[in-house]
């Protein structure tokens, strides 16, 4: 059962294709902003209309441009939380939640102060949502979401309006909350950690299109092609020239790699990500691979420290010609604070880290 | 001074706002509502149009439609309902003139507000009308107040279409505006001064509250921005 989605939308430029079915799980849809995620998800709830295709949600048909299905969001039962929540600002907390109430034979009075309760709300009833904080206001959001009952939960960017430091407090919150509720959950983000966190599935959506559709532990570790690496934050990727089925010449670094999957004609790419090198290997020294290198610029993090380095011989590209870190030829080494570098030529990285790419 | 004019001015705009107000309103969700582009900016020009026609051409058609040998007028006349050069026609005259105005700041009030709010009402399922009066008109509200005002004091300065088409019978259908002009017609200067400073003093204060309404409403909004 779940969500079944499968349309197509020209939209801003480019044509959004999209195809996936969820399962009791919840789903995350990582990707850039303009990737067609969050198009993705208003189609689902009806707030736009695809050009073809096909929604089901839990078996009913909610969308089919074949058959001309085109359900109101009001007939749908999907809930939608907005990026800025969307509480109506006229109203109080407590009319916000009451507009939801499906079951108007229930006793609303009780619904209401059982939802408060729930989502720690006690007390602010009377309250207007500007005077909320954004924790507050994310909270009465889903609060209204959940007095509707909807039969599947999309989550549009839910932490992107909160200050960083809220935001880990609330993703917890929000694990607490989805663990009650029975339905699907969509959620579409740009934050990694995020869908880490939240969702069990992914997708990776670039350009309009899917790169990629699997377990979220999966993916982070093995992503199968360039785009997906990239937007699961693997911040050195090089092109490839296979020299023999374990060793390839990394074209952007100018250095060979020795690796423990054999290559094929497909692999176009290798990624390593920035977390991933040792200074000197950890174990048996024929698991790792060694890429010589000399230190170009070091960055200070508040815990960590950024080293960007190059391989000696090698000139590097213009940093200011690409957005993209590791596109200029650099090596991108995220270490310990405390890490010396000094003397430093050469990395190491075990070959069960190298990330085989297709294009 | 007879006061008879003001007494007239005040009843025919006070009545004429009670429809302009409706039916502007009405007509202006009905526009925002239109999905088709050509046939919304035909209609939305259509009912521009009189704001910018002299008064004159929009008396005209109302006489065209009203004038008592012509079929609608007839009609009327069966059941006994006259309209042109009777009290009832000043009150026509001034929906008519002030629609416009109703129109245009209603559908720019709608067209200010986040389209969000609509988006998330729908999908904790309120219907059409439910959204309308509760989410989309309280949003608009500081938008809807000012163009009442505005439709207010134009109604209250209407005089060209009034004067075709209700004419200028003192204690029926004589209001301020064309008592002024009767007075300067007729020689009587002291007179037409005394109107024009009530009618200045009346259309201050209706100016003055609807720059307090404008400028309370933006406040509000830009405090809740503020806050996001």
């Amino acid at each position: 059962m779940g969500l079944y989605v499968d349309i197509k939308k020209s939209y801003k430029g480019f044509t959004l294709t999209s195809s996936f079915e969820s399962g009791k799980d919840s789903l995350g849809i990582l990707g850039a902003s303009g990737s067609g995620k969050s198009v993705t998800l208003k189609c689902i709830a009806g707030l736009i209309t695809p050009d073809e295709g096909v929604i089901k949600v839990n078996g009913k048909t909610v969308f089919d441009s074949a058959a001309k299905i085109n359900l109101p969001p009001q007939q749908r039962n999907v809930g939608y939380l907005f990026q800025n929540y969307a509480l109506f600002p006229h109203m109080t907390v407590w009319a916000n939640i009451a507009l939801a109430i499906r079951d108007k034979s229930k006793n609303k009075e009780k619904t209401i102060s059982d939802l408060l309760e729930r989502y720690e709300l006690t007390g602010l009833e009377k309250r207007y949502p500007t005077s909320l904080s954004g924790g507050q206001q994310q909270r009465v959001a889903l609060a209204r979401i959940f007095a509707y009952e909807p039969e599947i939960l999309l989550l549009d960017e839910p932490f992107s309006a909160l200050d960083a430091f809220l935001r880990e407090n609330m993703q917890a919150q929000l694990i607490r909350i989805l663990k009650d509720y029975d339905g699907d959950v969509v959620l579409v983000t740009h934050s990694r950690d995020e869908v880490y966190r939240i969702c069990s599935r992914l997708l990776i959506m670039s350009k309009g299109n899917i790169v990629a559709n699997g377990e979220t532990n999966t993916l982070f570790q093995n992503p199968p092609n360039v785009i997906s690496a990239r937007i699961t934050g693997c911040k050195n990727l090089s092109e490839i020239e296979r020299l023999s089925e374990y060793r390839v010449r990394a074209l952007d670094w100018g250095c060979e790699i020795e690796t423990d999957e054999p290559i094929d004609e497909a692999h176009t790419n290798i990624g390593i990500r920035a977390h991933y090198f040792t200074k000197t290997p950890a174990g048996a020294a024929a698991d790792y691979s060694r890429i010589p290198v000399e230190v170009d610029e070091v960055m200070d993090s508040a815990f960590d420290k950024t080293v960007i380095l190059r391989v000696p011989g090698v000139p590097h590209r213009s940093i200011l010609s690409s957005d993209k870190t590791g596109e200029d030829g650099r090596i991108w080494w995220i270490c310990e604070k405390n890490t010396d570098i000094s003397g430093l030529d050469a990395l190491y990285v075990h070959k069960k880290d190298l990330l085989l790419l297709r294009s | 001074m007879v006061i008879e004019p003001i007494l007239i001015s005040l009843k025919t705009a006070s009545v004429a706002i009670l429809f302009t107000f409706v039916i502007g309103t009405f007509l202006a969700y009905v526009v925002f509502k239109m999905k088709n582009g050509v046939i919304k900016s035909v209609v939305d020009t259509i009912l521009t149009l009189p704001l910018v026609l002299p008064p004159t051409v929009a008396g005209f058609f109302l006489l065209y439609i009203f004038g008592v040998y012509r079929p609608l007028g007839r009609l009327l006349g069966y059941i006994g309902i006259k309209i042109v050069f009777s009290w009832p026609a000043t009150v026509l005259a001034a929906v008519v003139i002030a629609l416009p105005l109703m129109y245009r700041s209603a559908k720019g009030a709608f067209q200010q507000v986040d389209p969000i709010y609509m988006q998330a009402a729908r999908t904790i399922g309120m219907s059409n009308v439910h959204i309308a009066f509760r989410i989309l008109f309280p949003l608009s509200g500081p938008g809807l107040a000012s163009g009442g005002i505005l439709a207010f004091s134009r109604g209250l300065g209407e005089f060209g279409a009034t004067a075709m088409i209700a004419g200028n019978i003192a204690g029926v259908t004589r209001t301020m505006p064309l008592a002024i002009y009767s007075a300067v017609s007729g020689g009587n200067m002291e007179l037409a001064y005394s109107y024009v400073v009530v009618l200045v003093l009346i259309s201050f204060i209706f100016v003055w509250g609807l720059n307090y309404v404008t400028e309370h409403g933006s406040n509000k909004r830009r405090a809740s921005s503020d806050q996001d």
